[in-house]
């Protein structure tokens, strides 16, 4: 077995042992903790040297289907630079979402199901990341899906939740569907003989697809991956969802299964159709300012937290789709650092939001207040994480919405062309985050505290450690974007260098 | 050993069993089933051991096709599909003893149970012969074997009037298609001058074929096989018979009949589709059979709030996709192509896996549960974590999630029709399989997000030997959905 399906299979085969009667809190956090070394194992042994769609590292694969008339068919999973970031992405937030998984309460009895689609939704995440198969990467998202639909319908909070779960289910399978139309017609387009990435994209770059029907691909694989990614005006499920889902499987899905869509648009559909990317790119600049600016006002209209956070996080894919719409080097690489930079930030918010509903039976605005005089851990931690999320110098937020402004704004022609304007009006969306991120901090921890409200102890060590080693990635990468620019860099330009030819 | 021993072992089988029920005066008659079940369980190994003759001379070959992978796929399915009918009828035995129960004082408590589990085992050697038979008559023989098995076993539960009204339902519609079936081999006969298939391929391949009357033929043939597959608008038979039989059988008619209507349809619409003059009006034909079939079978189970009468309204689709693949036969013999008959065997494969574990699930179900109705699964997964899962496996199957093996009998499908540029067919499919979504899901989100009914909380037990069954088939369709090869590889 390779380094790599023991990292996607591990969470799978620990959820099995846990649903045929292994400890379960045990198993799952062990499992994690391993998934973690296992990535970091890979980034320390990664070479920053080798370039392109197709140059995977700790590459394996097994044939599964040789039919003919069918393409090739194997189990094959290898990683880039742009899949190393997702999949360290990954482990850090499935070990912090499983460690604070029982900061819901409520969920005792079925404790065994709550673990066992914990683990599924991480692998089937991991699985996604590193699959070099076209099949696989599609299988391994769904399978993450599915849990999350059954968490939020079963445990979620709120009257709504079976509501919300159905909308969620709605939206995301018809993503997926049009996803998969996208995908066969484009697999079909190329007459390929096997669903490998990267034979996949060599074909795309040797006998491009008719640039017609380059068009539809792309506007089927982006409108696709939108719904997944909650692109604007497809985002109406996220927000209600994250809400109502219990803590792990928002940090889970918020942080980690959502960044799939932007990682399809990048590995397959500026590969596959860049002539259709740049047919759409009006549309798309115009719907990506539509989640900034639009999703940024509903933010600020918003009256609990856990709807707040919701949209923020909505919001904040706008800036991921403008650093993949600049379609160079520098762009690209700021979506993918802001990939890994959200997913920590918006993990970390959506832990904190879920310990204070657990501590504080509620989440709305005017009930809360004044919190951080009597909890000041708790205060310190959730005014870091909005800083991050606002993107304040020394959080990777902020190199990520650097490069993807800067990959935006670039260009030789002086004048301003429609991607510039669009920059020139996302900036706008770093006003608006911190008009209701500090809106919120003031609110909730600072002023005068409610009378009603009772006041638990502070944060005990088993949630500050998950929460912190959250915080801890977000600092370095923020000090040090490096760390990982030197993985997504190589990856990146590989990709450009087989496209842009 | 020769391929037509398998037959008659299993003949035999099914004769050593009702013998013992005759002379053994067995106290417990669950044990003829476990007789029934191992001895098709060797029958299953024996056929990796079946022997593939250079020469098929002499009179039997005219009858019996030449053992090839498709035909020894095909018997395969049909012993593990009855095994697994076997299997659900010992869990079903309460409600066949309750309602066939002999009221005379002294009479065996199980009076009327030999036959049940001794008939399936006849429409098992049945439905073997008709994986292979070559000849206008030995596939009308086998088909009216299997036929007439499944009148009595629908009508089985004497005292029950719905299932009594199935069995006349299924009994008229099943003279009626017979009929067609008789009239279409007829002109076929008199068009080619021949009952053998491969003499029929060559004769309708010729120039200046009768192609008005062989058209005919072709159609009053496709009425008869669109009745076994359960194809709209020859479909209304099954919701009635499907909710009124006992559920083993059930199963066995929505596995059972329809492989054995697909395989007959594979080897008798080959030629046509071989045939220059005929090919195109009657891939016309198919495609028009296949769109509604798609469509009737997936909307009109969207509504249905009984279990049975939605699974087999879902039948109905499945056969649509079935019909799919066989409309989208590539024009020329392409090395590089895929099958119809491959494609049709994959699927069915994979819906057998699926149906059967359901209507597993539903049998251990009805024996403690009277209703059938979807709220009787509310709140399952509380009741039974195991039967909640196995259902939510196969629903997902069924609605072809990634990952399991209905996926790819799906996907296989869909790929003939875009390589034949079946675009209409293509768009019903997506819109059956989006329905399709729907109502798996409405059972799975009844099981998980609903409590159970007042009064039902309590547990629920299985059987071991049924749970066995569960878990083998629950691992045969995820390992199938990671890799189809595995299914693909025993049809080459």
């Amino acid at each position: 077995m390779s380094t790599l399906e023991l990292l996607v299979f591990l969470p799978l085969l620990a959820a099995l042992a846990v649903g045929l009667g292994a400890p379960a809190r045990f198993t799952a956090l062990g499992a994690s903790v391993l998934v973690l070394l296992i990535s970091f194992y890979c980034a320390l042994n990664f070479s920053t040297v080798l370039e392109g769609n197709g140059s995977w590292q700790f590459a394996s694969s097994r044939t599964l289907l040789e039919m003919p008339g069918f393409p090739k068919l194997s189990l094959a999973f290898g990683l880039d630079g742009i899949s190393l970031v997702l999949v360290l992405l990954s482990a850090l937030v499935l070990v912090a979402a499983v460690w604070v998984a029982p900061v819901e309460s409520a969920i005792k009895g079925s404790s065994r199901l709550y673990y066992v689609s914990l683990l599924l939704i991480g692998g089937g995440a991991l699985g996604a990341f590193t699959a070099t198969d076209l099949f696989f990467l599609y299988a391994f998202h769904e399978l993450a899906l599915i849990p999350t639909f059954l968490m939020i319908g079963i445990f979620g909070h709120g009257e709504q939740r079976v509501r919300t779960a159905w909308t969620i289910t709605i939206f995301l399978g018809v993503g997926s569907l049009i996803l998969l139309v996208g995908l066969i017609l484009a697999v079909g387009a190329l007459d390929s003989t096997s669903f490998d990435v990267a034979t996949l994209t060599a074909l795309a770059k040797s006998t491009p697809i008719a640039a017609n029907l380059q068009g539809w691909i792309f506007l089927l694989l982006f409108i696709g991956f939108g719904i997944l990614v909650s692109l604007f005006p497809f985002h109406s499920w996220a927000a209600p969802a994250y809400a109502e889902a219990p803590t792990p499987v928002a940090m889970l899905h918020a942080g980690v299964l959502k960044k799939f869509g932007l990682y399809g648009l990048i590995r397959l559909a500026l590969p596959l159709a860049p002539a259709g990317a740049e047919k759409w790119l009006h549309l798309v600049l115009i719907l990506l300012l539509g989640n900034i600016l639009y999703i940024g006002l509903v933010t600020i209209a918003q009256k609990k937290l856990d709807r707040m956070l919701g949209y923020s996080s909505v919001m904040h894919m706008g800036y991921a789709f403008l650093g993949i719409a600049a379609g160079n080097v520098v762009g690209v690489s700021g979506a993918v650092l802001l990939m890994f930079a959200h997913g920590l930030s918006i993990a970390l918010l959506f832990g904190l939001a879920g310990w204070m509903r657990d501590r504080f039976g509620g989440l709305e605005f005017d009930k809360l207040g004044g919190i951080a005089k009597s909890l000041p851990k708790l205060g310190l931690l959730f005014g870091f994480a909005a800083f991050a999320s606002v993107g304040l110098p020394g959080f990777a937020n902020f190199a990520a919405e650097v490069e993807v402004f800067f990959g935006a704004f670039a260009g030789e022609d002086a004048g301003m062309s429609w991607i510039r304007w669009a920059t020139v009006g996302a900036l706008w969306g770093v006003v608006i985050s911190a008009v209701y991120m500090l809106r919120a901090y003031r609110t909730i921890f600072m002023g005068p505290k409610p009378e009603k409200l009772e006041t638990p102890s502070d944060l005990d060590w088993g949630a500050r450690v998950p929460l912190l080693i959250l915080l801890v990635a977000l600092l370095a990468v923020g000090f040090a974007p490096d760390l990982l620019n030197q993985f997504i860099r190589p990856a990146v330009n590989g990709l450009f260098l087989v496209t842009a030819q | 050993m020769p391929v037509y021993y398998l037959e008659f072992i299993v003949v035999a089988l099914g004769l050593v069993m009702l013998m013992v029920d005759a002379f053994a005066k067995l106290e417990d008659k669950r044990s003829l089933a476990r007789l029934g079940i191992l001895g098709l369980g060797i029958v299953f190994l024996l056929l990796f051991t079946v022997e593939k003759p250079a020469a098929t001379e002499g009179v039997l070959w005219k009858f019996y096709a030449a053992p090839d992978s498709l035909s020894l796929f095909f018997k395969g399915l049909a012993v593990l599909c009855t095994l697994l009918v076997l299997v659900m009828a010992v869990e079903y035995t309460p409600v066949v003893v309750e309602q066939t129960a002999n009221p005379e004082p002294g009479a065996h408590s199980q009076a009327g149970l030999g036959e049940f589990f001794a008939l399936p085992v006849f429409a098992c050697a049945g439905l073997m012969w008709m994986a292979s038979a070559n000849h206008l008559v030995s596939i009308f023989v086998s088909l009216e074997t299997v036929s007439i098995t499944f009148y009595i076993l629908v009508a089985y539960l004497r005292r029950n009037v719905g299932s009594l009204e199935a069995g006349v339902k299924y009994l008229i519609l099943g003279a009626l298609s017979t009929g067609f079936l008789v009239y279409g081999f007829a002109w076929l006969f008199g068009v080619t001058g021949s009952m053998e298939l491969p003499a029929i391929s060559e004769a309708l391949a010729r120039e200046g074929i009768n192609a008005t009357a062989a058209l005919f033929a072709f159609a009053l043939i496709l009425i008869a096989l669109g009745f076994k597959l359960g194809a709209a608008p020859f479909h209304l038979w099954i919701p009635d018979v499907y909710q009124g039989a006992p559920t083993p059988i059930t199963a066995f008619l929505s596995v059972g009949s329809k492989a054995a209507g697909a395989v007959v349809a594979l080897r008798l619409i080959s030629p046509f589709l071989a045939s220059s003059p005929l090919v195109g009006k009657v891939t016309a034909i198919l495609v028009v059979l296949a769109i509604l079939t798609l469509l009737v079978g997936n909307l009109a189970a969207l509504p249905q709030r009984n279990i049975k009468r939605l699974l087999a309204y879902s039948s109905v689709g499945h056969s649509g996709f079935l019909l799919m693949a066989m409309a989208s036969a590539p024009r020329e013999s392409l090395a590089n192509a895929m099958t119809p008959a491959t494609v049709v065997a994959f699927y069915l494969g994979a819906y057998l896996l699926m149906t059967l574990l359901a209507f597993l699930v539903l049998s251990s179900l009805r024996a403690v549960t009277p209703g059938e109705d979807l709220d009787a699964y509310r709140g399952l997964s509380k009741r039974s974590p195991f039967l909640a899962f196995a259902l939510v496996v196969s629903m997902a199957s069924l609605a072809g999630i990634p990952l399991t093996a209905g996926f790819f009998g799906k996907l296989f499908a869909f790929k003939m029709a875009i390589d034949a540029g079946q675009w209409g067919l293509l768009v019903a499919g997506l819109i059956a399989a989006g329905a399709g979504f729907y109502y798996y899901l409405k059972i799975a989100v009844s099981m998980y997000f609903s409590a159970p009914a007042k009064g039902e909380e309590t547990a629920i037990r299985v059987n071991p030997l049924t749970a066995a069954a569960m878990v083998v088939l629950m691992i045969l369709i995820v390992a199938a959905g990671f890799a189809p090869g595995l299914i693909v590889r025993l049809l080459s």
